[in-house]
């Protein structure tokens, strides 16, 4: 954080040989730069290979435990074993869970897009504290290590939340895979920190709290919980590595502990980690919604608060994952009724967005498409909430197929979606390529259509009674099973897809210009890929970041 | 959004009965929590088809086209839209909360008059204790008509008692007491599931609520717990019984009979056969002590290369029930 503010304005002859200066990408050359840098785009890109990669290695996993439920085919009447064995089917979802949360969707949008483009949407040239953004990154892979040895050794098989006291008795390798999260942990932790300093102290002259992109007040709040709740996560974890290993009794009741105990501090973190998961989502869907509509934001004051608002309460609904485990009476009451405040809120920024596009001038881009599908997947996946919100309908629910149904409309459909989507928004910044929109259209049509297919037979599922996490199940249910795995092929197909015009693209895709969708935030103003200290000249900021020139001032009498 | 109407017509059809993709409706319990269930889902379509159909109306009608230059409103906000979309669904939210809360109220209380049995989980199965006539069940067998409480704990890791035709559900955690009830109307058999991960077998730990009349509940527990004789009323071989204690008791989740190593061995060619054991021990013929004991204390002796988790049968299988188990053992050579 010392020079960027003070070296504003550089000098003139810098800011005219901007067409020939290199970019971030061959600004320095070789393996070693890449692997010491501080650059913030560098770091962001690395995290976005690292991520993308642990995404294809989940989605395999979770391909393979569809394919497991496809069903008795794989077995003869009678046989316990289809596919796999209960035990390789357990690591199988285990392995499937624990690296989509901890590995790609937490750090999805924060570690790679927000690395990338939140100095840039400030005008900085570069987060507050570089060098602790290299060591996050570095932390964020001795996690992965961990994870990755903890599977070559024997995996896991307690799920992705390591209830006790199955954790701490099973003996597959939870240590090292706790251990994994518990570093992972920290790259969070500082990553949060960092962006904090970053958003309070670095933005450009005239970028007041009130003209900051959406997207960076969905950062913000994200930053907050990221700090504030993590830690809690690394203690608990600590707590079971400590009882595995020297036998201290805390949760498992053979030494006198309390299993429920782990649920509490376990949710305590991981239903905050939700809105780390989709905050950074929000804040995409604002940015793509408002550029692809040249529109001002519907209640840019009530979106931004709103974030802060779920942050806040997110805190304290973590017990509706605890309705049938035993916590007293009024505590679920409590935790119901909180749950049901933080839906308000969220309903807010759904209705904000499609009001956003009213009167507009809609571009459907790759981008926008993800966008609406985003739009329509957190409308089921926040709606089929109310029914686990809700005390006696989620005591018929819980652990049941509906939870994994809505949870996957919220993380998949939403997070994920957001991503894919901020991926095509951004890709001609980042890589100073375009994709092609055609691909684009196509790939976004079979993730669209594969999903819904995938989990919305499982909301049927689940309602009618289909327990979660079962290496096989009764013949009632495996029609819908069935149905449920032609969908995750389709899913897969898109995403395939995906990557190949994505691939397609770094290799000889059309040029992008400066700012390929006009918009107004500062990070389209600078070079595309943008060169290494992000600006020519430090900009300075006059307006709101959403404040197009199509926007005809002449009809604003009335509205607001 | 068409699928969406599609269930809900579906759903107005399929009141009372199983549908395919509803449970039926089991007790008074489950039709309020249906209500519930059915009141928000009716709610989440008109929503949902509110957003989304105001999204593809604007998608539509505001789509840019090449050509006409590009005008757009410059609304930036509305108040009184915004405490309308704040304030309807906030209420809302305080009646799903406030019904929800009631009808959970209402499974909450066990009342006065239920019937009480202890049920029991381990990996991987559940176990039925009747206090007052000392039966054991591996399926829970009640009177149609009368409330039945259970009283629940669990031997080793958290499991949960789910029965979806009765909307009910609750972790049976070791260490602890439980407690659940429900109101078995008629006379019909119903799903036990376990819903918290527990290993393994996971997906096998499941057992039968059977509501009997009770006439013949009445038959049942003076039976003794036995479903009935063999055929006209002679008895069954041991064996025969040893076989079925197999299936019920949770054996077949670790145990195969046809020689292939699950869990654990197999209980082919396992009496009078040569065992090596884990702590370098051995014998040289396997005899009825070495069944007894690997069933009440299964860590006595472990066969070399198989894991120690089996749990004690101590107090949950009689000497006669044993003792049909080591004949059926004895039968498979």
């Amino acid at each position: 954080m010392d020079s960027n503010r003070n070296s504003a304005p550089k000098s003139a002859h810098a800011a005219s040989a901007g067409g020939v200066e290199p970019n971030y990408l061959n600004a320095h050359k070789g393996i070693w730069s890449w692997m010491t840098t501080v650059d913030h785009k560098r770091l962001g890109i690395m995290y976005l290979v690292g991520i993308l990669t642990f995404f294809a290695a989940g989605g395999i996993f979770a391909l393979l435990v569809r394919t497991q439920l496809l069903g008795k085919i794989f077995g003869g009447p009678g046989k316990q074993d289809w596919l796999f064995s209960g035990d390789t089917y357990n690591k199988l979802f285990t392995l499937h869970g624990a690296v989509m949360v901890f590995l790609v969707i937490i750090p999805s949008i924060p570690a790679s897009l927000g690395n990338f483009f939140l100095p840039l949407m400030l005008g900085a040239k570069d987060v507050a504290f570089p060098k602790l953004n290299l060591m996050s990154f570095y932390v964020y892979v001795l996690g992965g290590c961990f994870l990755l040895f903890s599977i070559l050794t024997g995996a896991v098989d307690t799920g992705w939340t390591f209830y006790t006291p199955y954790s701490s008795t099973t003996s597959t390798s939870v240590v090292s895979a706790v251990m994994g999260v518990f570093i992972l942990g920290f790259s969070s932790i500082l990553t949060g920190v960092n962006f904090i300093v970053t958003i309070h102290k670095m933005r450009a002259p005239g970028l007041t709290w009130t003209r900051l992109p959406l997207f960076v007040w969905a950062q913000y709040a994200t930053s907050l919980i990221q700090v504030l709740a993590t830690p809690v996560l690394a203690i608990t974890l600590m707590l079971l590595a400590i009882e595995r290993t020297m036998g201290v009794g805390i949760f498992d009741p053979k030494l006198g502990g309390d299993p429920v105990l782990f649920q509490h501090f376990f949710w305590f973190y991981s239903h905050p980690a939700v809105y780390i998961m989709i905050l950074p989502g929000f804040g995409v869907i604002s940015e793509i919604i408002t550029v692809n509509s040249r529109k001002q934001i519907f209640g840019y004051k009530a979106i931004a608060m709103s974030s802060v608002a779920i942050a806040v309460i997110g805190f304290l609904v973590w017990g509706h994952h605890m309705f049938t485990s035993g916590q007293s009476e009024l505590a679920s009451a409590v935790f119901s009724f909180l749950t049901f405040a933080v839906a308000v809120p969220t309903a807010i920024k759904v209705f904000s967005w499609v009001a956003t596009m009213y009167g507009g001038s809609i571009r459907l881009n790759s981008a926008m498409c993800y966008a609406l599908a985003f739009l329509f997947l957190f409308t089921i996946g926040g709606l089929t909430g109310l029914f686990l919100g809700s005390l006696s309908v989620d005591i018929h629910l819980h652990d049941t197929y509906f939870v994994v149904a809505h949870f996957h409309y919220v993380m998949m459909g939403g997070t994920m979606t957001a991503f894919v989507g901020a991926l095509h928004h951004w890709w001609p910044k980042m890589t100073g390529r375009m994709l092609s929109e055609f691909w684009g259209k196509v790939g976004c049509f079979f993730v669209f259509v594969g999903f819904n297919i995938t989990f919305l037979s499982q909301f049927l599922l689940g309602t009618k009674g289909m327990p979660r996490r079962y290496a096989n199940y009764l013949p009632e249910f495996q029609t819908l099973h069935q149905i449920s795995t032609v969908g995750s092929y389709l899913l897969g197909l898109g995403f395939l897809i995906t990557l190949i015009y994505m691939i397609q693209s770094l290799i000889n895709g059309e040029k992008a210009s400066k700012n390929p969708w006009e918009a107004m935030s500062l990070e389209w103003q600078t070079d595309s890929p943008p060169i290494e200290h992000n600006f020519h000249v430090q900009p300075v900021v006059k307006h709101g970041p959403y404040e197009f020139p199509e926007i005809d001032h002449s009809l604003a009498r009335g509205g607001h | 959004m068409n699928l969406g109407f599609a269930l809900g017509h579906l759903m107005a059809q399929a009141a009372n009965t199983a549908s395919w993709w509803k449970p039926i409706q089991a007790s008074a319990h489950a039709s309020s929590v249906d209500s519930l269930f059915n009141f928000i889902m009716y709610l989440c379509f008109f929503f949902f088809v509110l957003i989304i159909g105001a999204m593809i109306y604007f998608v539509v009608k505001y789509r840019r086209k090449e050509g006409v230059p590009i005008k757009t409103s410059p609304i930036k906000g509305n108040h009184t839209l915004e405490i309308v979309w704040s304030v309807i669904p906030g209420i809302l939210l305080v009646i799903m909360f406030a019904w929800g809360f009631k009808d959970w109220l209402a499974i909450a209380v066990v009342p006065a008059n239920a019937m009480e049995v202890r049920v029991t989980g381990q990996k991987w199965n559940w176990t039925f204790t009747y206090p007052k006539e000392g039966i054991v069940s591996p399926d829970l067998v009640v009177p149609a008509g009368q409330t039945i409480k259970l009283v629940m704990t669990s031997k080793d890791v958290l499991h949960s008692f789910y029965i979806p035709d009765f909307r009910i559900k609750r972790d049976v955690v070791p260490g602890r007491y439980s407690v659940l009830w429900f109101d078995p109307a008629e006379e019909a058999t119903h799903q036990i599931f376990c819903t918290e991960y527990c290993g393994t077998s996971h997906s096998n730990m499941l057992s039968k609520v059977k509501v009997l009349s009770s006439e013949k509940y009445e038959q049942w527990i003076a039976n003794g717990g036995e479903e009935e004789g063999g055929a006209g009323g002679k008895p069954i071989p041991l064996a025969e019984k040893g076989k079925k204690l197999y299936e019920s008791r949770g054996c077949v989740a670790c145990h195969s009979v046809d020689g292939t190593a699950k869990v654990g061995p197999s209980w082919k060619g396992a009496y009078g056969t040569a065992h090596k054991f884990a702590d370098g021990s051995s014998l040289a013929s396997t005899d009825e002590n070495y069944i007894r004991e690997s069933i009440l204390v299964p860590g006595a002796k472990v066969v070399a290369g198989y894991p120690n988790v089996m749990p004690s049968y101590q107090g949950q299988l009689n000497d006669k029930q044993i003792e049909s188990i080591i004949e059926y053992i004895k039968s498979l050579k």
